[in-house]
This record gives structure tokens, sequence and C-alpha cells, in this order.
């Protein structure tokens, strides 16, 4: 098969990028094309519809659905306050009156003489979206958002937690394979996105969070702690909604691995600027990577989009080897043999060879190798 | 499935089919293959592959599609493409055989596939209906909801909401009964105005097979706010499900609204000779044909990176059901967390810690094409294999019941026996055939490998034959057998299954090295092959698929092979590339809790069967 590797990661230092803000549901543009926008800029504004309440008058009036009308006092889309009436029966006993009364501020909705229900539905809720990176509006989608594009450094990590947020990125370790522990921490890094080393364990997590730091990023954890941090077991990487203080980035995955020597030293070089990151990561159906984006000033100027398309994998490639027992190791393709090959596990598949650094080399399954892009 | 939107390319009776090419495209990987009818027979004769092409930055399914029909142009030396359109008919008759080919069929999962949300009025009754109303169609049930399913009105149409569906099936009420429920629930939907998960300006698709007096309302409430249609009841009444006419409605729908949403389906629609199909729909077609054409009971599951399908037909009863989280890629660490690292553990021949075990598992998680290097990654995975299976089977057993709720008339007889409705339909010691499909059990180095994982994971009793599907082409024989049954045919005999043997499986326990069972096995060289199987043994005879073996066995006092406890056991069985199997290990199954006599005990099981290297 032609294009049996994994595509990597896209580590580089200039490129241009095209985020999609669009808005769950139908609503008001605020921006237009070629306007600036900063990370929190309100880009687009919609109503999210209010929570719907639903009340069974007829049983509770102790009626026929069908004879509820008879009964309402607020009709179908009127606005009602908390504890107005709703309905009542007029008893010739005033004692025996009942009056069922709203539970919500809102409007009515609907009643219905076949269940005998009204449904309640509380005043719209207003969403702004933010422009998340510092950029410019290259395309507006009218009523659903717009694209923002800016000319950035940008890091893609393998896996996160957490949703978008921007702030000053800030160098915790000296080196890739350095941990990041907690008294590395201090309350200058408030937030701050802090870089990581190799790891990082259950205890910096707790003292980011006590600190108020909005993001971290680090090589790998041990999945114990993020199940710790999340309270249950990650089953699926669908990601990007937990709440847990902060944004978590890995790049190399999970266990204790070292930074890749470029990401590292490209996140050192733009130490004390502002970026933006997400933890979002989806894995299955349109892959969605956890991201730093680091604009750089000045209006976007017309350089490659990310995630350009590869023609295949070649000789010299710089890639990283993903499974285990390599696991974490980093190289360049010195290889490419077109048959397949049996491995320990007897299974024949095709393979390449990858030298180290240090001269030695090893041959491994194409599928366990991820080229490291924007090289 | 009706043929009201079938495309322009669709096939001509009148042709005949000489070369078929058909794609499935999968989540990850459009799987490409060439079948030729060679003398009077079909055969499946090149195959290719390219990765799925729905997302960005293509956007188009029939990429991947025209990339994996390219490939096997380079291998077969067949011209099929002219630029992005397939050649079809072949041109055999204009003189150039190697030319074009006679139809294009396609299967699809991808995106996610179908999407469903289900409502009935009674949970456990039109609920469990309509959810295997759209299991049967090929979806995904992503929520169940009914009146009484315990949850408050609000909570239903928050979950409404927030849901994005690319389909809604409503049931509920009999013919002829109440009216109120299901137009309670209709007024939910109403208030939720769900959208659809692909595209925002269309609207949701919305099949209605509840009580028809209800239609008139329905129509009113759902029909200005969703793409309605209706379908017969599929609880006409309570002693009776008509699940048919509802899954043919979410196949048209599926074709007419989803697949035209999302992104490159509406080309594919137009390439392809016969109307695409979900590829689980295409996968229960062909286990219904196998279980009708030789009159057995049967289990299918096919373990993929996210999702565990697994199909039965017993007693003629087809059933689906889809564990949406259970994978070996993309859903394996949902595994971990649903079966627990001990379930896991207790299948791995040697001990690892639990922190680098978990790391591993995660790995895989995040990086879903990696492939297992050392053997120690691979019987991890093959662990991990089992308990999926396990779970998948579970959870089917759950929905593949009788009808519930269902009057059951009594008799004297049953004065001391206390029946429910609604018992499971799956009878192991009924089971005839297990069908393996899937990646780790298609692709396992070692066939041995693929039948352990399923007899473990499964524990059948008594005497069941196990196959796998060799390429995993069943989705693409499944839309196939709707245009030409025979070639669909020819090719899963041939081709698709490979048979791995008969297991047999005394019911019983007993001490370790107990006797379980006396055997004597006429093998088809003449030669005999007698002893005494023990609890904790497995043995293996060599016995290939055209060969047949005498068993005769002799159980222990307190041991069943299906004829009762103690009694006597004759049977024929056919071999496979594995062979026939004796399963002396006792059902229910039981490991050593203690880690080193599990380890101990695993290692004589692995090293009888020869299921990984000598000296692993």
């Amino acid at each position: 098969m032609a294009h049996s590797y994994t595509p990597g990661l896209t580590v580089t230092e200039r490129t241009t990028v095209r985020r999609r803000r669009i808005l769950p549901l139908p609503g008001t543009v605020l921006v237009k094309v070629g306007d600036a926008v900063r990370a929190d800029t309100a880009v687009a504004r919609a109503e999210l519809p209010g929570k719907v309440v639903p009340l069974n008058l007829a049983n509770q009036l102790g009626i026929a659905p069908d004879e509820i009308n008879d009964y309402l006092v607020k009709k179908e889309k009127d606005s009602v306050q908390k504890d107005d009436v709703l309905a009542e029966n007029k008893p010739f006993i005033k004692w025996f009156k009942t009056e069922i009364r709203s539970p919500i501020t809102g409007k009515v909705e609907s009643v219905s003489t076949i269940t005998g229900q009204i449904l309640l539905r509380e005043p719209p809720r207003v969403l702004e979206l933010r422009g998340y990176i510092d950029g410019a509006v290259a395309e507006v989608h009218p009523d659903q958002g717009v694209t923002v594009e800016s000319t950035c450094s940008l890091v893609q990590g393998i896996f996160g937690i957490g949703g978008e947020t921007s702030g000053e990125l800030i160098m915790g370790v000296k080196a890739p394979d350095q941990p990041l522990l907690p008294e590395q921490l201090n309350q200058s890094m408030k937030g701050k996105v802090v870089v990581g080393g190799a790891f990082l364990s259950a205890a910096t997590m707790t003292r980011a969070k006590e600190l108020g730091i909005i993001g971290l990023v680090v090589g790998g954890i041990h999945d114990k702690d993020l199940r710790a941090l999340l309270g249950y077991d990650l089953g699926v990487a669908i990601t990007g909604t937990e709440q847990v203080g902060f944004t978590l980035i890995l790049t190399e995955g999970f266990g204790t691995i070292p930074m890749a020597p470029k990401t590292f030293a490209l996140l050192s070089a733009h130490a004390g600027q502002k970026a933006s990151i997400s933890g979002a990561t989806q894995i299955r159906a349109g892959v969605i990577r956890p991201e730093i984006i680091i604009p750089h000033s000045g209006p976007a100027a017309a350089t490659k989009l990310a995630q350009a398309e590869r023609e295949g994998i070649q000789l010299g490639d710089p890639v990283r080897i993903i499974r285990d027992p390599l696991f974490g190791k980093i190289g360049a393709v010195s290889g490419l043999p077109s048959e397949l090959r049996a491995i320990p596990t007897e299974s024949e598949v095709r393979v390449l060879e990858v030298r180290f650094p240090d001269g030695t080399t090893t041959v491994v399954p194409r599928a366990n190798i991820e080229v490291i892009e924007g090289a | 499935m009706t043929a009201a939107h079938q495309s322009p390319a669709i096939a001509n009776p009148a042709q005949p089919l000489n070369v078929i090419v058909a794609t499935d495209c999968g989540s990850t990987t459009t799987k490409a293959i060439l079948i030729e009818k060679v003398g009077n027979e079909y055969r499946q004769t090149y195959r290719g592959e390219a990765p799925t092409t729905v997302e960005a930055p293509f956007e188009d399914v029939t990429r991947g599609v025209l990339n994996a029909i390219a490939e096997i142009e380079e291998l077969s030396g067949r011209t099929i493409l002219d630029g992005d359109r397939i050649i079809t008919p072949n041109h055999a008759t204009q003189g150039d055989p190697k030319r074009g080919v006679d139809i294009y069929v396609s299967t699809s999962s991808a995106g996610g596939g179908l999407q469903m949300m289900v409502t009935g009025v009674v949970q456990n009754m039109t609920g469990e209906s309509a959810q295997r109303a759209a299991l049967g169609a090929g979806a995904i049930v992503i929520d169940v909801l009914a009146s009484n399913d315990g949850r408050l009105p609000y909570e239903k149409i928050e979950r409404i909401r927030t849901m994005r569906p690319d389909m809604i099936l409503m049931s509920g009420g009999t013919d002829g009964g109440a009216v109120t429920h299901v137009v309670e629930m209709a007024e939910y939907i109403a208030a939720a105005d769900p959208r659809p998960r692909f595209g925002s300006t269309y609207r949701l698709p919305l099949v209605y097979a509840g009580n028809t007096d209800a239609r008139p309302q329905i129509k009113t409430i759902l029909g200005e706010k969703t793409a309605l249609d209706f379908a017969d009841n599929i609880r006409p009444v309570l002693e009776r499900e008509n699940l048919t006419p509802a899954r043919n409605k979410i196949h048209d729908l599926f074709l007419e609204h989803v697949m035209q949403q999302a992104p490159g389906y509406k080309k594919l629609i137009e390439m392809a000779g016969a109307p695409i199909m979900p590829t689980p729909a295409a996968v229960g077609v062909i286990m219904e044909t196998i279980a009708k054409r030789e009159g057995i009971n049967l289990i299918g599951v096919d373990i993929g990176g996210a999702t565990t399908d697994v199909f039965s037909v017993f007693n003629g009863l087809f059933n689906r059901t889809v564990s949406a989280n259970l994978g070996m890629s993309y859903s394996i660490s949902n595994v971990l967390a649903e079966a627990g690292l001990d379930n896991i553990m207790r299948w791995v021949p040697f001990t690892i810690d639990e922190q680098t075990l978990r790391n591993r598992i995660k790995n895989k998680m995040v990086r879903p094409t990696t492939i297992p290097q050392s053997l120690d990654e691979l019987q991890i995975e093959h662990a991990i294999a089992r308990e999926a299976l396990r779970l998948a089977l579970i959870h089917h057993k759950s929905l593949a019941t009788g009808l519930k709720g269902v009057q059951q008339e009594r008799t004297i007889s049953d004065v001391f026996e206390q029946r429910t409705s609604g018992k499971t339909l799956i009878d192991l010691l009924k089971l005839d055939l297990i069908v393996g499909s899937g990646g780790i059990l298609s692709h396992a180095p070692r066939r041995i490998q693929s039948m352990l994982m399923m007899v473990d994971a499964y524990e059948p009793l008594g005497v069941t034959t196990l196959s796998v599907d060799s390429i995993f082409m069943m989705p693409h024989l499944g839309v196939l057998s709707t245009v030409n049954e025979q070639a669909a045919t020819d090719v899963f005999v041939r081709d698709c299954m490979v048979y791995l043997g008969t297991c047999i499986a005394p019911i019983g326990q007993g001490k370790d090295g107990e006797r379980c069972a006396d055997y004597e096995v006429a093998l088809p060289d003449g030669r005999i092959e007698k002893g005494t199987l023990a609890f904790g043994d497995l043995k293996l005879f060599s016995l290939t698929r055209d060969q047949q073996a005498t068993l005769t066995l002799q159980p222990a006092k307190q041991v069943d092979l299906g004829e009762g406890p103690g009694q006597s056991f004759a049977r024929t069985a056919k071999g496979g590339v594995v062979g026939l199997m004796l399963d002396g290990r006792g059902r229910p199954l039981q490991l050593p809790t203690e880690q080193a006599a599990r380890v101990a005990m695993l290692t004589r099981w692995y090293q009888a069967v020869g299921l990984y290297p000598a000296g692993s």
C-alpha cells in the first residue's frame, strides 16, 4: 500500500492556519472579511433556545386532555413569569380551587389537547463565539460563522484534554528530557501556558490547578494520572470539553517520553509570546489533534497552508517510532525495502529501516512510525 | 430494500455479470475487491485498499474509492478507470476483456456510520423493538427514549436536543390502541427541535412506525419540523414484531437524506450500480443467507477498530447488535475500562505491571493504526480481543430476546417452572457455527489464534464449527448478493470463508487433571485416537475441511455433551485449517486466580495447540 504510514504531527516554525469558527445553530456574524481579530474577539453570536419544561395540566387539574383550553389562563405564545397562573379550575366552592403556576419565566410554547400537556420554554441564552487565534477574517459563512487565518508557528500534539484557551507561553524546564516537577511551578505562571519536558505527575497537575495555570504542554503522562485527573477511565479519545482547570497537551504519548527536540526547541524559541492552545482530540472520523498556535505579529502573509499533501515516505525523512519496544525513539529513514518481511509476531508486513542519531539502525513495520511533519 | 432511489447506473438485468468491482468505505480504510467469472464460477481475484477520504482535506469519499480501485488496476493489469469514471460495462464483446467492469457496488460505514435515535412507549417492548429495527438496518443506536425510561420529561427533551443523530425512528402503541404516549413523545421531539449530524440546513429524517391511528397527530406535530415518513407499525399487536417495513424505510432515507449530506456520496451513489448499503446491513444479509442455506444457527462477529458488531440467526430469527465502543484500536481503551484490568490480564501468559500495560493501551488508542511488533504485544492484543468479543456477546444476548410483555400460555406441565417472557434467543448448545471477521481475527498470524480467541470469548458448548472471513469481504458480498446471488455465494464459499475447524466442549467443571470424558476419534486415514480428556486439557487433531472424523465420547457422570449428564455422545465432525479441538477446560471456563498458577495454565494450553512460536 502506497500510504501505509501514519501521517505525522506537524511541528513547524512558519505556516498559515485557517480555523473555522462555526456556531452550533444559525446566528449573526459580527465581523467581516479582512477584519483583524484577536483570540478573545467575539466573531459571531447566536441565541440558544431556552430549556423546555413540560407540565401535564390535564393530570394536575383532573380533567380530560381535550378540555384544557377551557381552563387555560395563559395561551400559546404568551409570556409568563415564574409563579404566574397558567391554568385554573372554577369550582363552586372556592376551597376546591386548583391553580397551576409556572415553574419558570419564559413563554408558552405549545398546548396539546391530545396529551393535556403545556410546554413552557425558558428565554434564549446568548452564545458568543470567540476568534480563538490572533489573525484576520479570511471568510464569512453567512449566519454560521467565520474562518480566521493566521500566520504562525504550529505544534500539533498527540492527545489532549480541555478546551480552547490562550496565554503567554513559558518554559517550565530547561531540557526536553526533564520532568516538570511541582516545585518548578510558581505564582508568576498564573494564566500562562507552561511547557514541560518528558513527564509530569499528578502532583504537578494539582499544583498547576492551584496556581491557575491555564495550559500544560508535556511529552507524556501516565494513564493512571489521567484517570485520577478526570475521575474516570477515558474509553474513547474524543476530548475537548473536559473541565479540569487547565488544558493539557501531550506531544509524544503515554509514559515518560522526552519531548521531540524539534518541538522543544520551537516552543523555547517562542517563550514569552502569546499562544492559543486547544486540547480537543478526536482520533476517529475526522482526526482532530490538540494544537499550540503561536501567531506571528503583522498581517497574515501568504505562506504555505499546513497539512499539505505528502507523497509517501522518503529516505531521510525524520520519523518517530510509535510502538513498543522502541516507542518514542526518533531517527531518520535509512532504508525502504519493498518486499514483505516477517516480524517476531510472524506477521508479514512492509517495513522500513531507521537510523538513530548514534548511528545504530533498526527495522520496524511501516505502520509503526510517524513522519515528523513540517521539517 | 426498495428500488425507488437507485442510481442511473443501475445494473441491467439482461447484461451478463462477468467482472465486478466492489468497495467497502470504512471509517479508516476503503477496501476494494475484484471478482471475475472464471469458467462457470465467480472468484475473488485481486484486492486493493486506500485511506478513506471522507474527512478534510479531501472531503470526497470517491477519492479513496478511486485510489483503492487504482491499486487493483495496477495489480491486475485491467483498465477500470477512465479519469474519475468507472468504465462499465466490460469491453469483452468489443474484443477487449481487460477493459472495464460490468458493475460497481459498494457499502459504507465511513464518517461514523448511520447514527440513530429511537423512541418507544414501553422501554422493553416497543423501545426494544425499535432498537432491533434500527440495528437490523445497520445503524448505531445512540439512545433509546421511552415514556417509562425513568427520565423526567425535561431530561428527555434536553437529551434529544443535545444528540445529533442522522435519523430518528419513532415507535409506540399497538394499532388501534391508545395514542397519548406516542403523541407525547412527538411533542417532546418537536420541542427539542433536534438537528442532524451533517448539514445544518436540511431537515432531520424521522420514520414513524408506531400506532397507525396516531399518524394524523404525528403529522401535525412533526410534519413541518422533520422530514417525516411513515412505515408500518413495528409492533402492530403485542405478540408480533414487524421490523422489515421500518428497516426498508431506514435504508431508503439513509440513501435519500443522510448519504446526500456526507462528503462525496452523491457522486458515489451515481457511480454505483446498486444502492449503497450500510456495511453492517450488508454483513447481516450474508449471515442470514448462510444460516438459511445451511439450515443452521449461527453467531457472526465483526470486530473492528471502533466497534464490534454481533449477528445471530437462531431458529431463523435474525438479530444484530453493535457495541459502539468496543474495538481494537480507537476503542481499545474502552475495552479496558469496561472489562477491567483483571479480566484482560487473565489471558496474558506473562506478568506485566499495571502502569506499563495501561500506558501501552492508551498509546494504541492515540495511534490506532500501529501493529504489534513483538510477541508480547501481540499476546496483549489477543487478550484484549477476547474481552471485547465476550462483552459484545453479552450485549447481544441482552437484546436478541423473545418478545417481552407477551402473555404466555401455561399448561399443567409448567406449574413448577417459572419462566418469564423475553428470554435470550442465544443458546450456545444449539449453536452450529461461529463466523469471525475483522482485522484481529482475519489477519492473526496463526489461524489457531483466531480460533482460540473465539472459543475463549464465547465458550461454545457441545459441538461448534468455527470460521473466519479470509480478507474481510463479507460486506462486499452482502451488497453483491442483492444484485447477483450466485456470484456472492460462489465467492463466499470459495474465497471468503476459511473454516478453522470444530470445537468439542463438554459442559461441567472438575479439578485439574480429573477425568472429564473418554474419547475415541476415528480419523479418515483409518487411525483411531483413543484416550481420556482430563479437566484442564486442550487437545488438537489435524483434520482438514474436506475430511470428516467420527467421534465417540463417554463423559464423566457430572459432565454433559448435550445428551444429558454422563450420557455417551457420538457425532461426525468436519475439520478445517486448524482441525478438531477437544476442549476439556470445563464450562463455564475457569482460570486460576493466583498469578503464577494462571500463567502456568495458560502456557500449558497455548503450547498444547501451538498458539505462538515455540520458546515464547
